[in-house]
């Protein structure tokens, strides 16, 4: 049954009235939640911003939970609002109401959607090539290093199933457990003996793959912000893998220091067994049992320390 | 035979079949070598003893013959090839190796280095040291190395050509071998502290790994400390 003139104007009327509304929920609710996620929220998201690239991760994170609160409860305030209104009664056997699109919402729907989904995609790709230190391992030759003059390298080894540390700077000491000085600039070389392992340290929001033969460097900077780290191998590597963690902590460039010179001092009689620190950490190439370090090399690979 | 009868045959076969396939799968997955248990002595009731032995091959009558692996002295003095060792809290433990294996160089020489132990140090045949230089002599066999109690103990390797090497555990002492003693402390932690050989000795595998050093009761295991 067509509607008449006046039905007709009700209902546009009604959908005016209902449009704004919905607009004034979901705008309240949305700059709620925004102050919520930007400012209660954020501070406290992963991986916390022990360091520079953590930080950046957290913006990261900050910045696509701040773009998705508006859309989800667009969605969710819309939904409710149809649910409390438009419901059916259950003798109602009648058609739905005719409806007429509005270009006009329509079209700032589409630009609202689009400009979204180019801020986002621009915001990402930005996000992963600037400079930021996001912690990843860059490979062997990284497209950006830090500006700082002075880093401190610690060449990360991993092995079925631990890590251990090299200290180049520290007379190519090597210890099983790693503490890190607050505000420093950090080089990690990461490498393995033998499988593929992954260097996870999250809350340092430092993630890099430890391949055999290869030295993947990630960079970051430690804030002042002083505390324990998790390092975890994130790279399913054999029957001990869930074992294979330690934990590390941020500590006072003196308290580091202090510690750095008790362990060069605690593993003097080792280092001198170990090779120099070398941009990668060849293990042997005669396979079981290992071989005498340095290795002859009968397969050929560049052996250099 | 009606048509209820034919299903309920049906059912109670898959139903068997399935429970026999969970039973073989779990039966397998909770295979484990037996632990061996150490109490201390009435006298000494913080301390135990602990003798251990590592052989180039366990020897028939288990799972892998060929593959290197562990046994330990059990309290009526039998060699159980095992790398599970119950010991109790807040105990001295002290250890006695008998290293029947040959050496190697060790892929990283820090494992060479003696650490966890009372006195970070060990005694090598009558000798103390701290360090092992897997570079020299016939290198080191083995490692106990137990990552949450600080303990990495090396085991000196003997050499291969030796007359009376020992080909299949477990070995006597009528067989070369070295002597290493050490003391470590358990600890007021109880739990299952993983503890695992870092010499890849598992022949034949990928950088040789896998194999023995990825299974319980050959070159990986547990200190169970207990209260």
């Amino acid at each position: 049954m067509a509607m008449t003139e006046e039905a007709m104007r009700e209902r546009k009327e009604y959908a005016k009235k209902a449009g704004w509304k919905i607009f004034a929920i979901w705008l309240v609710l949305s700059l709620i939640g925004e102050v919520l996620v930007l400012y209660v929220w954020g501070p406290h998201m992963p991986p916390g911003d022990m360091t520079t690239s953590a930080a950046s991760q957290q913006f990261d994170f900050k910045v696509l939970t701040a773009m998705v609160v508006p859309v989800l409860l667009m969605v969710w305030v819309y939904g409710a609002w149809s649910l409390i209104n438009f419901h059916a009664t259950k003798t109602d056997r009648g058609d739905g109401i005719p409806l007429r699109g509005n270009r006009r919402v329509q079209g700032i729907w589409y630009v609202t959607s689009a400009a979204l989904v180019l801020f986002l995609a621009g915001f990402g790709t930005y996000e992963l090539i600037n400079g930021n230190g996001v912690g990843s391992g860059e490979g062997p030759s990284p497209i950006w290093k830090p500006t700082a003059k002075h880093m401190l390298v610690v060449q990360v080894i991993a092995q079925q199933w631990r890590f251990t540390y090299r200290w180049p700077q520290f007379g190519g000491m090597e210890t099983t457990s790693i503490d890190l000085p607050a505000d420093t600039t950090i080089q990690f070389d990461v490498t393995s003996l033998d499988v593929i392992h992954d260097f996870w340290a999250y809350q340092l929001g430092v993630k890099a793959d430890a391949n055999p033969d290869v030295n993947n460097v990630a960079y970051t900077t430690t804030s002042n912000q002083l505390g324990r780290f998790t390092v975890r191998c994130d790279e399913l590597c054999g029957i001990w893998h869930g074992a294979m963690y330690n934990y590390g902590h941020v500590v006072s460039k003196s308290a580091f220091y202090t510690w750095a010179s008790n362990m060069e001092a605690q593993n003097a009689s080792v280092t001198k067994l170990l090779p120099p620190f070398a941009t990668t950490y060849t293990p042997s190439y005669s396979g079981a049992g290992g071989g005498y370090y340095p290795s002859y090399d009968p397969n050929g690979h560049a052996v250099t320390y | 035979m009606n048509k209820g009868a034919r299903i309920s045959i049906v059912l109670v076969s898959a139903a068997v079949a399935v429970g026999l396939i969970l039973f073989g799968i779990f039966g397998y997955l909770r295979t484990y070598p037996p632990t061996v248990v150490f109490t201390p002595s009435p006298t000494q009731p913080h301390t135990v003893d602990v003798t251990l032995q590592v052989d180039p091959d366990v020897g028939p009558g288990h799972a892998h013959p060929a593959w290197p692996g562990w046994f330990a002295k059990n309290a009526q003095g039998k060699w159980v090839q095992t790398t599970l060792y119950q010991v109790p809290e807040r105990t001295y433990v002290h250890v006695t190796v008998y290293e029947y294996d040959s050496g190697g160089p060790l892929r990283n020489p820090i494992w060479g280095k003696v650490t966890g132990t009372v006195g970070n140090d060990v005694v090598l045949n009558g000798k103390t040291v701290s360090l092992l230089d897997a570079a020299q002599g016939f290198g080191v066999g083995h490692t106990i190395v137990a990552p949450a109690l600080g303990l990495s103990v090396p085991v000196w390797g003997l050499s291969g050509t030796e007359k009376t090497f020992c080909q299949t555990g477990p070995c006597t002492l009528s067989n070369a071998h070295n002597v290493e003693t050490f003391t470590f402390y358990t600890g007021n932690h109880p739990h299952n502290y993983r503890w695992q050989c870092f010499i890849p000795c598992g022949a034949g595998y990928l950088n040789g790994n896998g194999g023995p050093m990825a299974t319980t009761g050959y070159m990986a295991g547990f200190w169970k400390v207990v209260a």
